[in-house]
């Protein structure tokens, strides 16, 4: 085996470990860093396919930024678990069916006749030169320029209609501008008067 | 309008917090005040109150006639007084304690003393490594005056005029 | 010599490659963690002059050992794991916390030669570890079952998610700028003298990055997380002895960090100011030329200049209130990133200067 296979296999075990420890701990918390470190290693296997722009950006994005966000809501909220669990045999049924259909349809998309190594040929090895970043933004701006930017567009929306869904001024609520206060002259807070000593 | 202009650009460009930082850095090479205190010590007044200690005439008499004003006086009850009558039929104390975790180094019992007896002398720099060493009896406290009876006598004589 | 060289060569071409990388870790790990130790040292100094104090006088000559005295004493310090603390997540905090501190020096270029790993994509992993480095706040502060740190480890997550976007931004200048996204090839781009770095024309991003760099490592004024007079001492509240000295490491190692990346990205790395500005004979010169000309203290020297202003700021300013800081870094920063990032955009479209051309 070499080394390289020995680092995907490992990678990839530890990938599975976390992505299924995610589902199945009990502390949200603690499953919220088990997608950290699920992220952390699916990041490692992108490196190893020379894909290093998605590598580090999959770290900036989604470690850096989105699940320091969700930490920070899990941390915040109180969760009570016992609720949550309570309905657990109900839905077995339906759970497991959905997860069969999806399993299957994971399956025949992805399968051996569509992805094995005989229809996909192996990609070319690119020169110690390369540049993985380069040639991405080479692609997102000329041939998929309108994907792209569209995406960004509908992001953009998604963004305002967020803040425009939970920013309610209510009537009650006390805040300070500071933009304001630091404007503040003496003149305006002070007046001087003068006074005779008795 | 034109205030809240200039106001913005000035808060924009950082004025205030430039002018700040030239003050700070302008003290970066200023001259340091500090007292390095064991080697260097800042200078006492004669006023200075220390530890406490009796003072003997120059007879060696203890001046203390056991009057009891700085016991009387003293607002953190620290002086404790018994007396008895001396054999030469004289008034003196047989015990005078100080607890010096109850002093609060205020100088009453120095101001109230009709004979100068009991004093607050310079010496700051004294620590106890037992409990119960802090109450400091009569013995200890004439040992004190004995000691420093040269410094304490110099300083009553600078401070008389004002007293 | 000649006997190391045959050692040398007799060992496996494996065992000599791993040996050559640990050995340049190591050359740059042990000075920075030396300089960190100091870093202690200067900031007690420099910060007690401002304040007309003398600073440690009393360990060695002028206090040079005092870092050493505290480094030994806080290994011998016992490290309290708090009642009901998740005792994983405590102690592997502080790990984290440094481990990210330390992994972005992989790619600090200290001349054309001397970088760990001349990574292409460096700024972007420079950016990734920066953003990694606020999960030992936030673990810290979860795992201490401690409100106080719980609050501090909030207020860190919320503040350096924020300034994250403004230094992001910062740094898309100085991508388009130079064109790359190897800070070798930064500093590069940067050639030319004082006038031709890039803090000049990228002046706003310049600012915003060093103002940004100062509240992603939780610096005085940026300080809420540990905020001394409202929550203690923040997220690491419950830590002691190494635990807390690994916390105290990282931080100073995230403000070499910073201002070694400030250095190399606006201020040209290595490079001479003088390039271009005396005659070229200058450099020709024995000694003088060698001082004056490109090198590696060039960039020690920037480093530290930048550090000096990071402990200037904090001898300096009061610490900001927290809607303060959210309102600078959402409200002033990424709006002012953005203006001077589209400005940038048609001066490199025009090619104007030197620095777009």
């Amino acid at each position: 085996m070499s080394f390289e296979l020995f680092v995907f296999y490992l990678f990839a075990a530890i990938m599975l470990f976390a992505a299924f420890r995610v589902i199945t701990v009990r502390n949200p918390v603690h499953a919220a860093l088990f997608l950290v470190l699920a992220f952390a290693s699916s990041s490692a296997l992108w490196l190893l396919l020379e894909a290093e722009f998605l590598a580090i950006t999959l770290i900036l994005v989604y470690v850096g930024a989105v699940l320091v966000l969700f930490l920070f809501v899990v941390m915040m909220l109180d969760i009570n678990l016992t609720p949550l669990r309570e309905g657990f045999i109900r839905y077995l049924p339906v759970a497991v069916l959905i997860a069969i259909v999806m399993v299957a349809q994971m399956v025949m998309v992805l399968g051996p006749q569509r992805f094995g190594l005989d229809q996909m040929p192996a990609p070319p090895r690119q020169p110690a030169t390369y540049s993985n970043t380069e040639e991405l933004g080479l692609l997102l701006y000329t041939e998929y320029l309108y994907p792209f930017e569209i995406a960004a567009l509908i992001l953009l929306v998604a963004i305002i209609a967020a803040i425009a869904l939970t920013m309610r001024k209510r009537p009650e609520t006390k805040y300070q501008n500071p933009g304001e206060q630091v404007t503040v002259k003496k003149q305006e807070r002070l007046r001087i008067v003068k006074m005779d000593s008795e | 309008m034109k205030q809240r202009v200039a106001g913005f650009f000035k808060s924009f460009l950082l004025w205030e917090l430039l002018k700040g930082l030239r003050l700070t850095g302008r003290y970066l090479f200023s001259r340091k005040i500090t007292v390095r205190y064991p080697d260097e010590k800042t200078p006492q007044s004669p006023r200075f109150r220390g530890l406490h200690a009796l003072r003997r005439y120059p007879n060696g008499e203890e001046r203390c006639i056991a009057c009891k004003l700085c016991e009387a006086v003293c607002p953190a009850l620290a002086i404790t007084i018994d007396s008895e009558e001396r054999d030469d039929g004289t008034r003196r104390t047989t015990r005078y304690d100080i607890d010096l975790f109850k002093c609060i180094y205020c100088g009453f019992c120095e101001e109230a003393c009709p004979v100068d007896s009991i004093v607050e002398t310079r010496v700051f720099e004294y620590h106890f490594e037992k409990r119960g060493e802090q109450i400091m009896h009569k013995e200890d406290l004439l040992a004190i005056g004995d000691k420093y009876e040269e410094q304490i006598a110099a300083d009553r004589e600078a401070d008389s005029q004002y007293r | 010599m000649e006997h190391i060289t045959t050692y040398w060569q007799a060992l496996p071409p494996n065992l000599q490659l791993l040996l050559f990388n640990v050995g340049k870790v190591l050359a740059v790990m042990v000075p920075l963690m030396l300089s960190v130790a100091y870093l202690t040292y200067a900031e007690r100094k420099i910060i007690g002059f401002m304040q007309v104090r003398m600073g440690p006088s009393r360990v060695g000559p002028k206090g040079l050992l005092q870092p050493i005295a505290d480094g030994v004493k806080l290994m011998f310090k016992e490290v309290i794991l708090p009642a009901n603390a998740n005792r994983f997540m405590f102690y592997l905090a502080p790990v984290l916390a440094l481990g990210p501190a330390l992994a972005a020096w992989a790619v600090i270029p200290f001349n054309e030669v001397a970088v760990i790993a001349d990574l292409d994509a460096g700024l972007l992993y420079v950016l990734a570890l920066t953003s990694m480095a606020v999960y030992g706040v936030i673990i810290a502060g979860w795992a201490s079952n401690s409100k106080y740190a719980f609050l501090g480890a909030m207020r860190s997550a919320a503040q350096i998610v924020a300034y994250e976007i403004a230094m992001g931004f910062a740094l898309v200048g100085v991508l388009m700028a130079s064109g790359s996204l190897n800070l070798g090839k930064i500093v590069l781009a940067q050639q030319g003298g004082l006038l031709n770095w890039f803090w000049l024309p990228l002046f706003p991003l310049f600012m915003v990055y060093l103002i940004s760099g100062v509240a992603e490592t939780n610096r005085a004024p940026f300080d809420v997380a540990e905020g001394e007079s409202e929550i203690v001492a923040g997220f690491h509240v419950e830590y002691s002895g190494i635990a807390f000295a690994l916390f105290f490491l990282a931080e100073y190692a995230n403000i070499i960090m910073i201002a070694a990346l400030t250095a190399v990205m606006f201020t040209g790395g290595w490079l001479s100011p003088f390039t271009g500005v005396l005659p070229a004979g200058v450099f020709q010169w024995p000694v003088i030329g060698y001082l004056l000309g490109d090198g590696v203290h060039w960039f020690l020297l920037k480093t530290a200049s930048f550090i000096f202003i990071f402990l200037w700021l904090r001898a300096t300013f009061p610490r900001y209130r927290y809607d303060q800081i959210m309102r600078l870094g959402w409200k002033v920063f990424i709006p002012v990133t953005i203006i001077w990032l589209s400005v940038e955009g048609v001066a490199a479209y025009y090619r104007i200067g030197p620095w777009f051309d």
